[in-house]
């Protein structure tokens, strides 16, 4: 089998190994996504449920409604491997830590597209907006979705070697992610006819942004997880 | 990258190894050198640096100073090339608790380069070797007690067929078949020629293999004298 095969192989295997322990935990479904709906109903009492407002604030509410869930699933990710030994196993298995990192961040993003898709239908219900441009909405909610994954399990590592994953990671991870909040919001704002603004330009930010923190967290996660 | 150890090289070799935890020095400067086969009991009193001297040969701690080989390899800078020959049972179990006893053997012989068919071939094999039965198999971890876990454990890292065991109180926590199981693996892996580092309070058990005694107190190796008889030294 050739490296990049290997590399693959090993990556979807982790990939696979922490969406079947998600499936069986139900952590994102009974805790995740109820959270993100509960933050974008609590948006909607804030605003006094003026359907105006909400459209016009839409993207913004959503957007941060999917970074504050997102932490807890990069935190529920992050504590797989600090529980019973578990990353002391993968240091010994000798499974690469780049293809461990594009795995788990894989994960991660899955996890994040079915929230987006669950959010995006709270939001058409209760915030009763429309989309107007499907293609930019997909494009930007994946390449966020990409950005947010791999800065997340990036971080998540980061905050899990400090052993003070629970506090410090949204210190840690917000302010990183603020670019891809204002270019997600942004995107989505012209996808769903909110503002007048080039929704695809922005989606120029968010494959930077993605692009980076994806080329940054497979370099860096080996001196991570082994530091 | 050539292997040295194959050529008569030690399969441990630690000169002046310090390693801190933290800043106390939980080895203060151990010498140890241990040949292919050999059977190592190591032990002494808690906090003497036994489970510290496991996780360096391992590679899971950095030595501060001295030099730590392992199957021929320098550790600090070649331990990924050793680590998937090495096979560490902690106090852990290394084990996740959602997936099932099946899933979790199966994904570390997996994550250890094995093949989708070898893995499938070793694990079923490795668990009923671990007395295991097969109703527990499709159980998630986390409903077993903690000697199926720790038999688990071992399958794991059964299946991965290594060739420096490092086994820290591997009978802690196991009933009578599974202390007459752990072993039976241990004597099945030196028959296989394999060596084993072995870190037990239970003296008694490890004697039966006839292994070298090594002696550490306050982080360093203070008696290196030889098999043990098996008429109980007392820690």
């Amino acid at each position: 089998m050739s490296e990049v095969r290997r590399f693959l192989a090993d990556a979807r295997m982790v990939a696979a190994r922490d969406l079947r322990i998600e499936f069986r935990s139900r952590v994102v479904v009974g805790q995740v996504v109820p959270f993100a709906l509960l933050v974008l109903v609590l948006f909607g009492f804030a605003l006094d449920a003026d359907h105006r407002t909400l459209r016009t604030f839409a993207s913004g509410l959503f957007w941060v409604a999917v970074l504050l869930s997102a932490l807890l699933a990069v935190h529920r990710s992050a504590a797989l491997e600090q529980s019973e030994g578990t990353m002391d196993a993968l240091r010994m298995s000798g499974l690469p830590p780049a293809a461990l990192f594009i795995g788990k961040a894989t994960a991660v993003f899955v996890q994040l597209v079915l929230l987006e898709v669950v959010l995006l239908g709270g939001l058409l219900v209760l915030y009763g907006v429309q989309v107007v441009d499907p293609a930019l909405l997909v494009v930007a909610g994946l390449l966020a979705g990409v950005a947010v994954a791999a800065a997340g399990t990036l971080y998540g590592a980061l905050a899990s070697g400090l052993g003070v994953r629970e506090t410090l990671l949204p210190i840690l991870l917000l302010p990183v992610l603020a670019p891809v909040l204002i270019g997600a919001t942004r995107a989505f704002d012209d996808a769903l006819g909110a503002v007048a603004v080039d929704g695809w330009a922005w989606t120029g930010l968010l494959a930077v942004a993605a692009l980076i923190a994806t080329v940054v967290g497979a370099l860096a996660h080996g001196v991570l997880i082994e530091d | 990258m050539a292997d040295r150890y194959r050529d008569g090289v030690p399969v441990v070799e630690l000169r002046g190894a310090v390693a801190l935890l933290g800043t106390f020095p939980a080895l203060a400067g151990v010498d140890l050198t241990v040949e292919s086969g050999e059977v190592v009991l190591l032990r002494g009193p808690n906090g003497a640096g036994k489970t510290t001297l496991l996780r360096l040969c391992a590679g899971l701690v950095r030595p501060e100073s001295g030099s730590v080989e392992v199957l021929g390899h320098d550790l600090v800078r070649e331990r990924r090339s050793v680590r998937r020959r090495v096979a560490l049972l902690g106090h852990a179990t290394g084990l996740y608790d959602d997936l099932t006893v099946t899933q979790n053997v199966y994904f570390w012989a997996r994550a250890a380069g094995l093949t989708a068919v070898e893995a499938t071939g070793r694990v079923t094999a490795a668990l009923l070797r671990m007395g295991l039965s097969e109703r527990l198999l499709g159980q998630p971890v986390h409903t077993l007690s903690a000697g199926q876990q720790r038999r688990a454990s071992l399958a794991a890292l059964v299946v991965r067929r290594p060739e420096l065991w490092l086994l820290d109180e591997p009978h802690a926590g196991l009933d009578q078949s599974g202390r007459d199981v752990v072993d039976a693996l241990v004597g099945d892996a030196v028959a296989a020629g394999a060596t084993v580092l072995v870190s037990s309070h239970e003296l008694e058990r490890v004697a039966g293999l006839g292994p070298r005694v090594v002696t550490i107190s306050g982080g360093v190796v203070v008696d290196d004298t030889g098999r043990d008889d098996g008429g109980g030294h007392g820690v």
